[in-house]
């Protein structure tokens, strides 16, 4: 019962990183972009993160500088994008290769230092009880903070006007400016939004996932966040799914390395990422016959006057 | 008052020419400011960037072999996105073709195997990395899985392969443990062509593939239809040009020269199989191939210049103690300049006053 708990909670800590940083670009994709760049903000997210908590002791302030962050790189990619009017996908790999550099850059100085991780919650009592009690009652700040964005996320997308005035950004962003909406400002706000939660989950990483900072932490998370938002149709609650079966893979195979399974590890270390290719491809073909993407996703959008 | 984008009628000539050069010349003004926020003398780095490695012949030298594997990756990334196929995945290609031509050398290790065996390394490393670029790609055409994010999660693959390889089946026996092959026989090394010194037969083979692009593309129905389907999809489905037999050919010529350019690097300059053998040749190609505004010449002209910043960095690290991240923040830089000098070849700026018109009106 102890292992079922411990795998549970070591789960929860995998897949809260991905849930972050895909619920962001949900909605950025939402609004009709597509931006790449989730690995390099996320990366530069916990370059920051770090850098914050280390330097003012608090978690909570550290969890601001990687959604600072985020936020900034974000900027970068839509005042290109937008601004500019450049190829998304070109754009979101720059901020990608960016984002190494930078966080490489950043986060030099803070190489083989040490934080106290983020706390777990503890209620005297209901925390202690068997088999749940910590899986409800006992996680650190984020995994509540990443559950409430995607209900937030999901109320705002479907229950109001504003969500309902994305959704049709990125659907077909002419018929949007013809009825007068900013297409390219509430395109902005949403990649903006994609960026905070990319340098949150970034963050996540050195905060709480493993109290210290190496380059490169993120390992291709951000990549896995967009393939899950093609897994979730562009639906929040599916994205719970995808986001907590991944951070399954992901424990399994780290177990599995611990169990002395006579694979090598580099094979169990290969399979969150071939799994991200088989799970593409299933949903894909799936989905043959019509696609649930927002119509309007990664084409360029100059307002004509 | 605003500042907004408008449509030029037509492409701009001038601007297709200079916009390189003025996202080059912006980089290094960007560069400047973050020298002196790093507390160095932006003159003095900017010389041991771009000047001091010119200075010497075997820095020049090493300017060409680092650029072998750049021009040799991003020409074959240039048909990809020519015909707007994403192939993103250069990088595990590159290092499938490492292995696959490595088996070669490691299984005739002390054999008294004949001349046959580079032709054969190099000829097997091109087609296992044509096969794994085929992957995203066949998963792309036949079910419409993003080629993009199938492509990077192969890197991931492809990188945990090798290090299983070096540190488990291929390891030297006699290598005191170290992730590494044994050294390469001479048969199965790329030859050098100056005595003692560092280029080798792969800068040769990276120009022969220049040319082949070029012709390709400017001389060749094929290369017509490549930048057809990539530039009019609409005319090209009229012209009966298929898209998706264009993703698979432009994929696997991207991936066979991915693989040709990682056993020439291992071939070549390394000498063995280790973890690491590249320094992110398959992402910054992708750099290369955007500066050289996706022509056969332009790519080996951004390829030198890649290659010079790698070169410069490094003298900037021992010189100066600048770290060598700061190479990777200078190409991602200047990867966005030139997306954004780009949109200007086909927008302009323009500064609108919406008040006056209203204004006018009213009078």
């Amino acid at each position: 019962m102890e292992l079922v708990e411990a795998i549970i909670l070591s789960v929860l800590a995998a897949s809260t990183p991905l849930l972050i940083a895909a619920t962001g670009e949900l909605v950025t994709e939402r609004s009709g972009v597509l931006n790449l760049g989730v690995e390099g903000m996320m990366i530069v997210g916990a370059a920051c993160g770090f850098a914050g908590a280390w330097l003012t002791g608090s978690i909570f302030i550290g969890a601001l500088f990687g959604i600072a962050a985020g936020t900034l790189m974000s900027l970068i990619f839509a005042l290109m994008a937008l601004g500019l009017a450049v190829n998304q996908v070109a754009t979101g790999l720059a901020l990608t290769i960016l984002g190494v550099g930078l966080s490489g850059l950043i986060g030099a100085g803070f190489v083989g230092e040490r934080i106290t991780p983020a706390a777990h919650l503890h209620i005297p009592g209901v925390t202690d009880i068997p088999l749940f009690g910590r899986v409800l009652f006992g996680e650190d700040g984020f995994v509540y903070v990443s559950i409430a964005l995607v209900i937030g996320v999901s109320w705002f997308l479907y229950r109001t006007r504003a969500g309902l005035i994305l959704r049709a950004c990125g659907d077909n962003h002419a018929s949007a400016h013809a009825l007068g909406y900013p297409v390219l400002r509430i395109r902005t706000f949403a990649v903006m939004f994609g960026g905070a939660c990319a340098g949150l989950a970034g963050a996540y990483l050195p905060l709480a996932y493993t109290p210290f900072f190496i380059p490169g932490m993120t390992a291709g998370r951000g990549w896995i966040a967009l393939a899950l938002v093609v897994f979730s149709s562009w639906r929040p609650g599916r994205l719970v799914v995808g986001a907590y079966l991944f951070g399954a893979v992901t424990i399994l195979q780290l177990h599995a390395q611990g169990w002395g399974v006579g694979i090598p590890s580099q094979f169990m270390s290969a399979l969150p990422y071939l799994a991200t290719v088989v799970v593409l491809v299933l949903i894909s073909r799936a989905r043959s016959g019509g696609s649930t993407a927002p119509a309007a996703l990664g084409t360029v959008f100059v307002p004509d006057r | 008052m605003q500042l907004v984008l408008e449509k030029r009628a037509e492409r701009s000539g001038t601007i297709a020419l200079v916009s390189p050069l003025i996202a080059v010349g912006l980089t290094i003004a960007t560069m400047v400011i973050l020298f002196a926020i790093l507390g160095k003398n932006p003159l003095l780095a900017l010389h041991a960037y771009f000047i001091a490695p010119l200075t010497d012949g075997y820095s020049l030298q090493e300017i060409a072999v680092k650029a072998t594997p750049l021009v040799m990756i991003a020409i074959g990334l240039s048909l990809c996105y020519l015909a707007k196929a994403w192939n993103i995945g250069a990088e595990g290609q590159f290092l499938i073709g490492a292995v696959a031509g490595s088996w070669i050398a490691v299984r005739t290790q002390g054999t008294d195997a004949g001349a046959w065996v580079l032709p054969a390394m190099l000829i097997l490393a091109a087609a296992a990395g044509a096969l794994y670029a085929l992957i995203p790609a066949i998963c792309k055409v036949r079910f419409g899985a993003s080629e993009i994010l199938t492509s990077l999660m192969l890197v991931y693959v492809a990188d945990l392969f090798l290090d299983y390889l070096v540190r488990g089946p291929w390891r030297d026996p006699h290598g005191f443990n170290f992730p590494t092959t044994a050294e390469f026989d001479p048969v199965a090394t790329v030859p050098l062509l100056i005595e003692g010194g560092r280029l080798h037969l792969g800068s040769i083979i990276a120009l022969l593939v220049v040319a082949a692009a070029a012709i390709l593309l400017g001389r060749t129905i094929k290369g017509f239809e490549i930048r057809v389907v990539g530039a009019a999809p609409r005319a090209a489905r009229f012209g009966g040009f298929k898209a998706d037999r264009l993703v698979i050919l432009t994929f696997a010529i991207s991936g066979a020269l991915a693989g040709l350019a990682g056993i020439i690097e291992v071939a070549g300059p390394i000498g063995h199989l280790q973890p690491g053998i590249s320094p992110g040749y398959g992402f910054t190609a992708i750099i290369v191939a955007f500066l050289g505004r996706l022509n056969p010449l332009g790519i080996l002209v951004a390829g030198l210049f890649l290659a010079l910043t790698f070169i410069g960095g490094e003298q900037a690290q021992i010189a100066m103690k600048i770290p060598l991240d700061v190479t990777k923040v200078f190409q991602g830089i200047l990867l966005f300049y030139v997306l954004a000098c780009d949109s200007l070849i086909l927008y302009r700026f323009k500064l609108v006053f919406p008040n006056r018109q209203v204004t006018r009106g009213a009078g």
